[in-house]
């Protein structure tokens, strides 16, 4: 799960990394009472869980406390790319020197963490990659020792620095390792790193990503997603606290399986057919009949959606519990779509029963389910 | 000749007293899996299916030194201690089937695994099967049938989609696994691909890939160099879209990486045939075989 801006720096401050003077706001008259505070001018930023803030105009500057309230006042009222403004960090402004960038993120081929400095930050490091790759350093750390001191002097040296800089960068990078241990990150990152006129470095924007599955140790991150807070869409949320995982995507066609490659596979069957799905989703192994009956309901809550295809391939999962929940679901559904089964394996025969006697058709091959459902939603347009 | 498990092997079941655990010990005794021992912390001295309950691998071990296999069902929160458990008793394979473990400590297990020259299978993953004659993992055994063909998936309905219909075209399996649906996961498709090849009762290999990741390309790489064997691949995902993670912790294209393009193009220039449905499999082998 993506962080907010003001929660990353919170787990920044913890481990003494330096940030600028600043203060959260959630309303304008909070907005000017902090920027009275600190010393002008400030840079006033949207807390969302998504990037792209700056170009849709999240960040601003105000010069005075009476420019500040204006300011806010028009970003809380912003809404980008869904997500509602709910807050707003307040920061000095800082002068720039030179930007740099630390990150650490897991290395999935080599599975480590790794660690990653350049000299070229206040851009997406991506296309420095891509552009420069001479002027990133990274170092594979390993997960069971950790990033040790030397490790973190020889990365700064290899991103470019000399002297003292060396002992500095490599300083705030082992702080960085804290946050990401501390915090079970699956990315953390400083872009951009500030050196003031002055010679100080500051952190002016923190990224940090907590693994999902780590959340049973991180009591607070919990609640908030418990209260409903996260970059997950309402739909998801809601097939997430019933132990399926639901994804939105565009097209018209919902697909209902069990098991994440089974449903992807579903997916691109129906795409191979001329078909677009409306959404992912995947009951989960040993799903019950009044699981399948929400996930029904929460596919059918999307309103693009003109047909569904149901995959059941019985492992854990039984084919007998997989009917009763979509009779279930049918006798309560708020819309009538054409729905398209295809089930085989465990308990197929109890479970081809109980569909014939609710005279529902069903398929066996997952190719011809996915033939007919895009021929089902052609036929309507 | 099989890789990783055959009827020689001898397990031990860590969590069997739990609810997973116990359905699965029943399935797999029932396939005729060695299953000499189980665990659960605090419960030494039950039965579960006849098989006697200690309270740690180490305990099992020295009552029955021959265990050379674990499968754990403990939860996510205890898995990793539970997988240090059975590395520290020296198992060579370790089949974890739990799902949900915190990424950090996978990628410390499997820096451990790695040191000591254990296998972790998974996590994430149903498993591993040799077709009659070890079974250890969670899928639907009436899928698989003893044969010449590898199977290694990130996916576990998935791989039995494709199985099922090996099996009704007449191929059978020498060994199939998960290798799990994590983003960190133990054994690699390359780990897999070398005990393939090295094997002398298989034939070719089936490869289940889906977005997310890197490990289909270093399949590729390792292919294009090391392998003689045919492979046929088969990569789930294509309509998936960016940034968004479909069901496995691990599927998610990041940025340029991950896509399902760029696997099937690395494979393909590999020489390796990359089928469109999971149906197209057979026709595949048949005009390789």
């Amino acid at each position: 799960m993506r962080l907010f801006e003001y929660e990353a720096k919170e787990a920044f401050r913890k481990v003494g990394l330096p940030l600028p003077p600043s203060g959260l706001a959630s309303t304008a008259q909070e907005a000017a009472k902090i920027t009275g505070d600190l010393a002008c001018p400030v840079v006033i930023k949207a807390q969302i869980l998504a990037g792209g803030r700056g170009k849709a105009g999240g960040i601003k500057f105000a010069d005075t406390p009476e420019a500040a309230r204006e300011t806010a006042a028009e970003i809380l009222k912003m809404t980008i790319h869904d997500h509602q403004v709910r807050r707003v960090l307040i920061e000095q402004r800082l002068e720039i020197k030179q930007e740099i960038y630390l990150g650490i993120t897991i290395d999935r081929s080599k599975r480590k963490p790794v660690a990653i400095c350049s000299a070229m930050g206040g851009v997406d490091i991506e296309q420095v990659a891509e552009k420069y790759p001479e002027k990133i350093a990274r170092a594979l750390i390993d997960p069971i020792l950790g990033l040790r001191d030397f490790e973190a002097r020889q990365l700064a040296k290899n991103a470019g620095f000399e002297g003292k800089t060396i002992l500095q960068v490599a300083g705030l990078l082992l702080r960085l390792w804290q946050v990401f241990i501390e915090n079970d990150a699956e990315l953390t990152e400083i872009n951009p790193l500030i050196v003031t006129p002055d010679g100080k470095f500051i952190a002016a924007d923190a990224r940090l990503n907590v693994d999902d599955n780590s959340l049973f140790r991180h009591q607070a991150l919990l609640e908030r997603v418990g209260a409903g807070i996260s970059e997950k869409t309402k739909l998801e949320q809601q097939a997430h606290e019933l132990g399926m995982t639901y994804v939105e995507l565009e097209g018209n066609i919902g697909i209902i399986g069990n098991g994440a490659g089974l449903v992807m596979a579903t997916m691109d069957a129906v795409k191979y057919y001329g078909g677009a799905p409306a959404n992912f989703l995947d009951v989960g192994g040993g799903a019950t009949a009044d699981r399948m009956c929400n996930a029904l309901e929460i596919v059918l809550s999307h309103p693009d959606v003109e047909a569904v295809f149901i995959n059941i391939l019985g492992g854990i999962t039984r084919c007998d519990e997989m009917a009763r929940g979509i009779i279930d679901a049918q006798k309560t559904l708020p819309r009538d779509v054409p729905i398209v089964i295809r089930m085989i394996g465990t308990r197929e025969k109890e479970g081809a029963e109980i569909l014939a006697a609710a005279k529902i058709p069903f398929l066996n091959s997952m190719d011809a389910a996915a033939k007919r459902v895009v021929e089902q939603v052609t036929k309507r347009e | 000749m099989t890789i990783l498990v055959d009827k020689t092997t001898k397990v031990i079941v860590q969590g069997i007293t739990g609810r997973e655990g116990h359905f699965h010990t029943k399935a797999m005794l029932d396939y005729g899996t060695a299953i000499l021992a189980g665990t659960t912390p605090g419960k030494s001295g039950q039965e579960v299916e006849g098989i006697p309950v200690f309270d740690s691998v180490v305990e099992a071990k020295k009552q029955f030194p021959e265990i050379n296999a674990s499968i754990i069902f403990v939860p996510a929160r205890f898995a990793a201690d539970a997988t240090y458990e059975a590395l520290d008793a020296g198992l060579k394979v370790v089949s974890l089937i739990t799902e949900h473990i915190p990424v950090h400590d996978e990628m410390r297990f499997v820096e451990l695994a790695r040191r000591q020259g254990s296998y972790i299978v998974g996590p994430n993953t149903p498993g591993i099967i040799t077709p009659g004659q070890c079974k250890l993992g969670i899928m639907p055994a009436h899928v698989f049938k003893p044969g010449r063909v590898g199977l290694i998936s990130r996916s576990g309905t998935l791989t039995y989609e494709v199985a099922a219909s090996l099996t009704e075209a007449g191929f059978g399996q020498s060994t199939a696994l998960g290798i799990g649906g994590d983003p960190i996961v133990g054994m690699s498709f390359v780990d897999a691909l070398k005990l393939f090849e090295a094997d002398e009762g298989t034939d070719a290999t089936v490869l289940i890939g889906e977005i997310g990741g890197s490990a289909e390309e270093a399949a590729a790489t390792f292919i294009k160099k090391h392998i003689s064997k045919p492979v046929i691949a088969y990569i789930a995902g294509r309509t998936a879209p960016k940034g968004k993670r479909m069901g496995h912790a691990g599927a998610i294209v990041s940025g340029q990486t991950g896509t399902a393009d760029g696997k099937i193009k690395a494979l393909r220039n590999a020489g390796a045939t990359v089928i469109d449905r999971p149906i197209d499999v057979d026709e595949a082998l048949q005009k390789i075989l």
